[in-house]
């Protein structure tokens, strides 16, 4: 990184790997995700913390991490898709997403997911209008909403049905 | 679930199965993914994953630079002193570049009128162009040290709106097109009722969630390969090589998916690569340029937005007798698409309608903003919204309901069926579509509930419209209409499949895939879809005007039906039996009574020497089109179908909410019905962001001042309407002879989202008893409602 005198050592645990890194304080943890750590299924779609593209879990919280210094998750547990399922094994809500048709480019992919991930997590109500405001902050430009919403709303009820059982 | 994305392990004896099962599921069941069934899109598993590589993805070589434009800072002005002295001292900077490090031509022009600087030269023309790009070792240094250049420059005069150009007699940027039926200024004095009015409609940003990136890797001699999120490699490719001076066969372009394309990448990559090549020529090593979401915005083009003028006569029953309209373009400084695209607005400016007379005229302007480019619908929706204005203006000047005058004036079948371009309409089912959806949305009692509700003259009103849509399909410049295929059998039966389409989410190599394994009834999993590039299929046409499937579909039909030829010539040879006794079975083929695995008969195949290997092409048939006359048949066929939209709109603050929209659309006998779905309640919500919320606003300046998702807003999934119902016409297949009856789906269903502008009118006509056409402008931003409403309120 040009310009910068002062490096500063961190160490943070990405998806189960523990990593100590030398960064430029000034790095966001998108950059360090992609271009240092090559986790590539992060996307930056604004880097101004307007689309959602970049979306991770920090600590279990859902986060923008291009509007986060990297700086700031020393110490700390990210989860980014790389983390959540594979190809042989996918997660339940990577399955719905691919059952549903919930994308078009996918560029928008991992940050839907990974924001669906906390979503699901959080108090939100349990209808459609509570799902798409608790989506609101991931952007579509191919308007694969309707599909989204509806994967997102698959797997919220078979935890449900789960959790009553 | 399918798993074909998988890495098959090189001599894998039969791709994604083993040669036992093969053998034994061969020829007993259907194949998987043929044409007409859902299939997933074929990089599935590797989005949900986060594995799919987009072009920022690529690992970059050791030494790889990064590049970073600088752009003009006013709208039209001479540049009197480049200084760059605080740039080159800046820390991990390599160089700077300019228009006179450009060893060939300056000019990224795509239609070779030379009016479109990569960098500018002496003077700019809009706020936001490139002038010189600085090479650094890091993205971040390049992009630091970009800010410290001093620019003197010396104002000129600049124009912004193109009505006002044009009030100024202000230059076209490419010659205007008139198209002309009848008399139309005579009977437009005939005509018992007569009315004319003004409309403006916006442009649209593509806000693609990625942005414009291309990555040039130099090669020996005077190669470079340039990996790019492009629509149209060929042009990249030619493009690049006219400004390095070099011969096309110097320059490989790759794609191998976009992040969203939506025409933004028809001609708008061509900078981006020209820059990254000039760079990695001159300094020998990888550079890279990816520019901010910013500066994306405000230095590439954007949907045109138009002025539109118009003049209607029409008798007591709504009936049109003549129509004249002028369509004045804001184009930017320079031509870009701009003539294609202006032409299409003119070829559009009927929509489902037939005008007994009619005189159009483009008048593309030169302005100094951004140069307007393709997207989705490419003019066309622009068009439309004329004739639906039209329509409205009609129903209100008679007290009728909207939906009265439009089937009044709906082409005909026998007669009242040629276009304003000379075009016989003769596959018009567009009556039928909409009275289906009449009946499916009820439109008729919510109708009289909307009516019901805003008689009690609460401050929520409501208002639904039924509005149809009719596209015509094909490249306007005929030429384009070519495509080509390039298809291998490997040796343990595993195919290779190329095309010039690009993927940009719109499910194309998908559905081209589903094409091949239907000819050569094998597994799609067999079939491997790999990266466009200019390397394999030479010549390609943009992935656009909706054509990537009917172009590329049939091309590598062609390449399978070649192979599938060669394979049963080498069948009836070595069995010693009759042609027709051969059949490609599911995964097999059965010659005889016997049945040879897929696999085991391309071995034997390749072991008598068969060539395996297929270049495909195809070029639409029928069509001719004559510019200097207006008229020919453009298009080989029209897609068509139809929305009825409800909203609610607060009358004392603009604001609003789609309550529901019912679509039924025709995309011929499907290729893949899910993927369809996907792309008609994708087109119609980037629609409905088009005339709603998506503003592009320039200040007096010229600067454009929504140049990010924060000031510029698309639709969130909040936004999408609370009862959604999309259906496919499922009557309909293609008359003309396409790849399996299928029709086009790109673009056609993105003005379905018209159904929601024409229901926020008539809310808002409400306040004036539907007295007077509301006359909204584009796009109906909540401000917008609310000056209509208190317009309409004052009288
Ligand atoms: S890239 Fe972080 S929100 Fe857009
Ligand atoms: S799938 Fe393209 S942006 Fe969402």
């Amino acid at each position: 990184m040009a310009a910068s005198a002062h490096q500063l050592r961190i160490d943070l645990t990405v998806n189960g790997t523990v990593h100590g890194i030398d960064i430029d304080p000034r790095t966001t943890l998108l950059d360090l995700l992609r271009e240092t750590l090559d986790l590539t299924g992060t996307k930056k779609g604004c880097n101004h913390g307007q689309c959602g593209a970049c979306t991770v879990h920090v600590n279990g919280k859902r986060v923008l991490a291009c509007l986060t210094l990297a700086a700031l998750c020393d110490g700390a547990d990210v989860r980014t898709i790389e983390g959540v399922g594979t190809p042989e094994k996918l997660h339940p809500l990577q399955d719905a997403f691919i059952a549903h048709d919930g994308f078009q480019c996918g560029y928008c992919t991992s940050g839907q997911i990974m924001s669906a991930l906390a979503a699901l997590e959080e108090p939100w109500g349990p209808d459609d209008a509570a799902i798409k405001e608790a989506m609101s902050g991931n952007i579509c430009r191919c308007g694969a909403y309707p599909n989204i919403v509806a994967a997102v709303q698959e797997v919220r009820k078979s935890a449900e049905g789960g959790r009553n059982a | 679930m399918n798993r074909h994305d998988t890495p098959q392990a090189p001599g894998a004896t039969d791709p994604g199965s083993g040669p036992a099962r093969a053998r034994a599921a061969a020829g007993t069941r259907p194949i998987k993914g043929g044409v007409s069934k859902d299939m997933q899109h074929d990089s599935a598993i590797k989005h949900v994953t986060g594995r799919a590589t987009y072009c920022d993805d690529i690992a970059e070589p050791a030494g790889t630079l990064h590049a970073y434009l600088g752009l003009s800072t006013r709208a039209h002005a001479r540049i009197m002193e480049l200084d760059f002295s605080a740039v080159q001292r800046a820390a991990g900077v390599v160089g700077v570049l300019t228009a006179a490090d450009i060893p060939g031509v300056n000019d990224v022009s795509p239609t070779g009128r030379n009016d479109e600087p990569v960098l500018a030269e002496q003077k700019v023309e809009f706020w936001g162009q490139p002038v010189f790009a600085v090479v650094a070792e890091t993205r971040d240094a390049a992009r630091r040290a970009a800010r410290l250049a001093r620019i003197t420059y010396e104002d000129l005069p600049h124009v912004l709106e193109p009505d006002v150009a044009r009030a100024q007699g202000g230059p076209y940027v490419t010659p205007p097109l008139t198209l002309k039926r009848g008399t139309a200024e005579t009977e437009l004095l005939k005509a018992p009722h007569r009315l004319k009015g003004e409309m403006r409609v916006g442009g649209q940003d593509h806000l693609y969630l990625e942005g414009h990136i291309a990555f040039a890797l130099p090669g020996e001699d005077d190669d470079v390969t340039v990996h790019s999120s492009t629509q149209h490699p060929t042009e990249a490719q030619h493009m690049v090589a006219h400004v390095l001076g070099v011969p096309s066969n110097a320059v490989t372009v790759n794609v191998r998916r976009m992040g969203g394309g939506f025409g933004g990448k028809e001609t708008q990559m061509n900078l981006f690569c020209a820059v990254a090549a000039v760079a990695a020529k001159k300094w020998h090593r990888p550079v890279k340029i990816r520019p901010d979401r910013d500066d994306d915005m405000s230095a590439t083009g954007k949907r045109h937005d138009f002025v539109i003028d118009y003049e209607v006569g029409f008798d007591d029953a709504g009936v049109i007798c003549a129509v004249k309209a002028d369509f004045t373009a804001r184009c930017g400084f320079s031509s870009d698409l701009s003539g294609p695209v202006t032409d299409r607005a003119l070829f559009h400016a009927d929509n489902a309608y037939y005008y007994p007379n009619v005189l159009l005229n483009s008048h593309p302007m030169k302005t100094n903003t951004v140069s307007n480019t393709a997207f989705r619908g490419f003019g066309g929706p622009q068009g439309v919204m004329a004739a639906e204005r039209i329509i409205e203006e009609i129903a209100y000047a008679l007290g009728r309901d909207t939906f009265d005058i439009r089937k009044a004036n709906f082409y005909g079948t026998e007669t009242r069926n040629v276009t304003p371009y000379h075009q016989t309409v003769e596959d018009n089912i567009a009556p039928r579509i909409v009275s289906e959806l009449e009946q499916n949305a009820d439109y008729q009692s919510r109708r009289q509930a909307v009516l019901d509700w805003n008689a009690k003259g609460g401050v929520i009103r409501r208002g639904i419209a039924l509005t149809p849509v009719k596209f015509g399909i094909s490249f306007t410049a005929t030429w384009y209409n070519q495509a080509g295929a390039l298809l291998h059998i490997y040796t343990d039966g595993s195919i290779q499949l190329n095309h010039g389409g690009t993927e940009m989410g719109q499910g194309l190599n998908t559905k081209v895939a589903q094409v091949v394994a239907e000819e050569l009834q094998v597994d799609i999993d067999r079939i491997k879809i790999t990266r466009t590039t200019t390397e394999k299929v030479p010549n390609t046409s943009a992935t656009a005007a909706s054509s990537g499937s009917d172009l590329n579909g049939m091309a590598a039909q062609d390449a399978a039906l070649q192979i599938k030829e060669r394979l049963t010539d080498f069948a009836a040879e070595q069995w010693q039996t009759d042609r027709s006794n051969i059949r490609f079975i599911a995964n097999a083929v059965q010659i005889d009574e016997e049945t040879v695995p897929f696999a085991d008969f391309i071995r034997q195949a390749y072991m008598a020497r068969v060539h395996l290997s297929a270049a495909g092409f195809y070029k639409t048939p029928k069509i001719h089109w004559d510019r200097a006359t207006g008229k020919g048949r453009p298009f080989y066929y029209y897609a068509y179908g139809a929305a009825c939209s409800e909203v609610s709109v607060d009358t004392l603050t603009g604001e609003y909410r789609v309550e529901r929209t019912d679509i039924l659309h025709d995309v011929g006998r499907s290729l893949n019905p899910v993927i369809d779905k996907g792309q008609i309640e994708g087109a119609f919500v980037q629609g409905m962001g088009w005339l709603t919320t998506e503003e592009l606003w320039w200040d007096a300046q010229g600067q454009l001042r929504t140049h990010a998702p924060s000031t510029y807003k698309i639709p969130l999934a909040s936004d999408r309407p609370r009862i959604f119902n999309v259906a496919l016409v499922r009557w309909s297949e293609n008359r003309e002879n396409t790849i399996k009856r299928s029709k086009a789906v790109g673009e056609p269903p993105f003005m379905l989202g018209i159904s929601v502008f024409e229901a926020l009118s008539h809310a808002v006509a409400s306040v004036a008893e539907y007295q007077t056409c509301p006359r909204l402008d584009a796009p109906a931003t909540p401000e917008r409602v609310l000056m209509a409403i208190e317009r309409l309120r004052r009288g």
